[in-house]
C-alpha cells in the first residue's frame, strides 16, 4: 500500500495541506464537511492505480482560512487555479458530499483539464419535498450516526474522532461548513441551471440509505448532467467511501476502465 | 440609580411540560402551542403593565427581540414600542435591542428608531444586539457573518442618523445607492445607543471604545462585576474614565412582605424562566461561527444551557434579588457597590407570573425600593468614578 506524502502548499495567499500518493493518472479527491483527515483505506486502494491528490480545503483542518473565502464558488475557482498550478491534465475529479458540490461548481465553469467527474452523495442542489436532516442542529455524535447506515461503523468513528485533542479542528471544520453551506442550506439555487454544461463522463455514487442527501438526489443529478451514470451502494449511508470503501473504489475503477475502453 | 421595567413578554400560558418533553422553547418548538386568544390577552396585559410601570415612577420601560420562541413574544419589538410611544408619558422607552445582523436592510432600524424617537420626543433609547444563536437558526442568516454584519449595519445606521442624506453606501453585506432616511432622529446627534451582551470581551471592548452603555444580561453578580471592570479598564485604555451611567445590569427582582413569602411566591415562575423558557441545546445556542472557537468551548465546557437552577441558587449567586423590602434594598445596594452600575434593567414579570402578582411586585418595588435608590450612586471603591 503506497504511503502518501503530506506537504504544504501556498496558492492565492492561502497555505493549505496536501496528501499525495500512488502513481498513474491524476485523481483529485475533494473531501466532505469533516475535513481531509487521514490517508483513508479508499485513498490507499485508489493509489494502487492513480496519482491520488487530497488537498484540505481552505478553511478546514490544517489549512488557512483566507480573507477571500466566502462562498462555495470561491473554492471552485480556487481548485481551478490549483489544477492549473499543478498542471494536472486528464484529471479524474472526485468530490464527496460538500466536496461534490465544489466539484460540480468547478465542472460547470471549466472541464478542459478533466477526464471524468465523480460525485458521491453530493450537496449542491435542492429537491423540494425530500426529507433531509438539519446537521447544524445535531450534536457531534448524532451527526456521525447520521452518516452511517451500519451503526457499528458509527460507533467506531465516534471512538476515533470525538476526542478532546481533535475538538479544535472539528469546530474549525464546522465553521468552514457553515460559512459555505448554512444559507441557502447545502445548495446553490443557480447550480442546477448550468449542470448541462458538464461535458465529461460523470459518475454518481450514492449510499442507498443516505439521510443527508437521499438517493433522490442521485437521480436529480443524473437528469441534470447529460450522460451521467448512477451507482447506488446498498446498505450504505451518506459516506460510501468510509462505510463501503470496496464498493466505492470498485464503482470508480469500473467506470474509469470502461471510459478508457470506450476511448 | 435608574430603574427600568424590562419585559421579556413570555408566552406565560405555555404548556411547560411540552417544553420539557421537546427539550427547548425555541425554533423547533411548534407554534401550535400558541393560542392566539390567550396570546392577545397576554399582549394587552403586558402592555398595561408597562404603562403601570410608567405611572409608578420607573425611569423607563424596555423591550427586546427574539424569534420563534415561547420565551418572548416580541419578534418585532417596534410594534409594541409604537403602542407604548403615546401611552408611556414620562419614562424612557428602550428597545434592547434590535438584532442587526438578521436584517437584509438595516436602514429599517434607522427609520424605525428615528420614528420612535420622534413619537416620544426624544425619550427613546436605541439598543443594538447580534441576537442569540437560536436567531440564526430561526432566520437562516449565516452565523459566520454575524459579527461582520453587525459592525457594518451599526456603522450604516449611525451614519444614516448623523450624515445628511442622500449618500451612497457600499459595504460587503449591504449596498445602497441612496441613504436618506426620513424622519431624522429627535435627539442630537442620535438616540443613546445601548449594547446588551452575554459578556463577550470583544463586545465589551467595542462598547467602551464607543462610549455606549453596556448592559449585562442574566449572570451572577460576581461575573457582572468582572465584566463591568473590563469595561472600565477598556474605557481607561481608550483614554477616559467610564461613568456608572454607562453600565446597566439586567436583573430580576421580586419583593414580598417576608423573605420566605417572596421565595415561595417567585419560585415556580422564576424556575420556569430559567429551566423551561431559556432551555435550548448547545447546537442551537452556539451555531458555528457565531462566536470564537475559544468562547464556544468555554460555554460548552460549562454546559451553560443544560443545567437546572433552583431559585435558591439564583438568589445565592446574585443572578436575581428576591426577598422582603429590607433584603432587596440591602442586596441591590451591595451589588451596585460591588459592580459599579447606575442602571438596573429589572424584570418584574418573569416566566409564568400572572398579572396580579406582577402588579403587586411592581407596586412594592416602586414604594419600597425605588425611593431609596433615586439619587444613589455606587459607593466605596466605585464612588470615585461616579463623580
Amino acid at each position: 500500500m503506497p504511503d502518501p506524502a503530506t506537504t504544504r502548499m501556498t496558492l492565492r495567499g492561502c497555505g493549505f495541506q496536501l496528501m499525495r500518493g500512488g502513481t498513474g493518472a491524476p485523481l483529485l479527491v475533494l473531501h466532505g464537511a469533516n475535513g481531509a483527515g487521514a490517508w483513508l483505506p479508499f485513498m490507499a486502494a485508489l493509489a494502487e492505480r492513480f496519482d491520488v491528490i487530497v488537498p484540505e480545503h481552505p478553511g478546514y483542518g490544517a489549512s488557512d482560512t483566507p480573507d477571500w473565502l466566502d462562498t462555495i464558488h470561491d473554492l471552485a475557482y480556487f481548485y481551478l487555479d490549483f489544477i492549473d498550478a499543478l498542471e494536472l491534465d486528464r484529471l479524474h475529479l472526485v468530490g464527496i458530499s460538500i466536496g461534490g458540490w465544489i466539484a460540480a461548481e468547478l465542472a460547470v465553469r471549466n472541464t478542459s483539464r478533466l477526464a471524468s467527474l465523480t460525485l458521491a452523495d453530493a450537496a449542491g442542489i435542492h429537491l423540494p419535498g425530500v426529507a433531509q436532516i438539519d446537521t447544524f442542529l445535531r450534536t457531534d455524535e448524532q451527526r456521525i450516526r447520521d452518516f452511517f447506515h451500519d451503526q457499528a461503523r458509527a460507533d467506531e468513528m465516534i471512538a476515533r474522532v470525538l476526542r478532546p485533542e481533535l475538538e479544535d479542528v472539528a469546530m474549525k471544520n464546522r465553521v468552514a461548513t457553515a460559512r459555505l453551506a448554512w444559507q441557502p442550506s447545502g445548495h446553490d439555487p443557480h447550480l442546477a441551471k448550468w449542470l448541462h454544461r458538464i461535458d465529461v463522463p460523470t459518475l454518481l455514487i450514492w449510499g442507498a440509505e443516505d439521510k443527508l442527501f437521499p438517493k433522490d438526489y442521485a437521480t436529480a443529478y443524473q437528469t441534470l448532467i447529460p450522460g451521467s451514470e448512477v451507482v447506488i451502494v446498498p446498505e450504505c449511508g451518506h459516506v460510501p467511501h468510509l462505510e463501503k470503501p470496496k464498493a466505492f473504489v470498485s464503482a470508480l475503477q469500473t467506470f474509469i476502465d470502461r471510459m478508457r475502453v470506450a476511448a | 440609580m435608574k430603574v427600568f421595567n424590562f419585559h421579556l413578554m413570555p408566552y406565560r400560558h405555555v404548556d411547560l411540560d411540552a417544553i420539557e418533553r421537546h427539550g427547548s422553547a425555541w425554533v423547533t418548538f411548534s407554534n401550535r402551542h400558541y393560542d392566539p386568544k390567550k396570546g392577545a390577552e397576554t399582549y394587552h396585559e403586558y402592555l398595561d403593565q408597562m404603562e403601570f410601570a410608567d405611572s409608578l415612577g420607573f425611569d423607563g420601560v424596555c423591550l427586546n427581540e427574539h424569534h420563534q420562541t415561547a420565551y418572548g413574544m416580541m419578534p418585532i419589538p417596534g410594534v409594541l414600542a409604537g403602542a407604548l410611544a403615546r401611552s408611556v408619558k414620562r419614562g424612557r422607552l428602550a428597545i434592547l435591542g434590535r438584532a442587526l445582523p438578521l436584517l437584509n436592510n438595516p436602514l429599517v432600524v434607522a427609520e424605525e428608531y428615528a420614528m420612535l424617537d420622534n413619537l416620544t420626543r426624544g425619550r427613546f433609547t436605541a439598543g443594538f444586539v447580534r441576537g442569540i444563536g437560536a436567531e440564526y437558526h430561526a432566520t437562516g442568516v449565516n452565523p459566520v457573518y454575524s459579527q461582520e454584519r453587525f459592525a457594518e449595519a451599526h456603522d450604516l445606521i449611525v451614519r444614516a442618523w448623523t450624515q445628511p442624506g442622500p449618500f451612497a453606501y457600499t459595504g460587503k453585506h449591504y449596498q445602497f445607492n441612496y441613504v436618506n432616511p426620513w424622519p431624522r432622529p429627535y435627539q442630537t446627534p442620535h438616540p443613546p445607543i445601548w449594547v446588551p451582551s452575554q459578556g463577550s470581551s470583544s463586545t465589551i471592548r467595542w462598547a467602551a471604545q464607543m462610549r455606549y452603555t453596556y448592559a449585562q444580561t442574566l449572570s451572577p453578580i460576581a461575573v457582572v462585576a468582572r465584566f463591568f471592570q473590563m469595561y472600565r479598564d477598556e474605557a481607561e485604555k481608550a483614554g477616559y474614565q467610564a461613568s456608572p451611567d454607562q453600565l446597566a445590569w439586567s436583573n430580576t427582582i421580586y419583593v414580598a412582605e417576608t423573605d420566605a413569602q417572596a421565595m415561595r411566591e417567585a419560585k415556580p415562575h422564576l424556575e420556569a424562566l430559567v429551566n423551561r423558557f431559556l432551555k435550548m441545546p448547545a447546537e442551537m445556542l452556539l451555531p458555528p461561527g457565531y462566536s470564537t472557537i475559544e468562547s464556544m468551548k468555554r460555554v460548552r465546557a460549562h454546559k451553560v444551557t443544560g443545567k437546572t437552577s433552583s431559585i435558591e441558587d439564583l438568589v445565592k449567586t446574585g443572578v436575581v434579588i428576591v426577598g422582603s423590602p429590607a433584603t432587596v434594598r440591602e442586596k441591590l445596594a451591595e451589588y451596585q457597590d460591588l459592580a459599579g452600575f447606575n442602571t438596573s434593567l429589572t424584570k418584574t414579570q418573569f416566566g409564568t407570573m400572572p398579572d396580579d402578582m406582577t402588579r403587586a411586585n411592581m407596586t412594592a418595588i416602586a414604594e419600597e425600593i425605588l425611593p431609596h435608590f433615586r439619587n444613589r450612586l455606587p459607593q466605596g471603591t466605585r464612588a470615585a468614578a461616579a463623580e
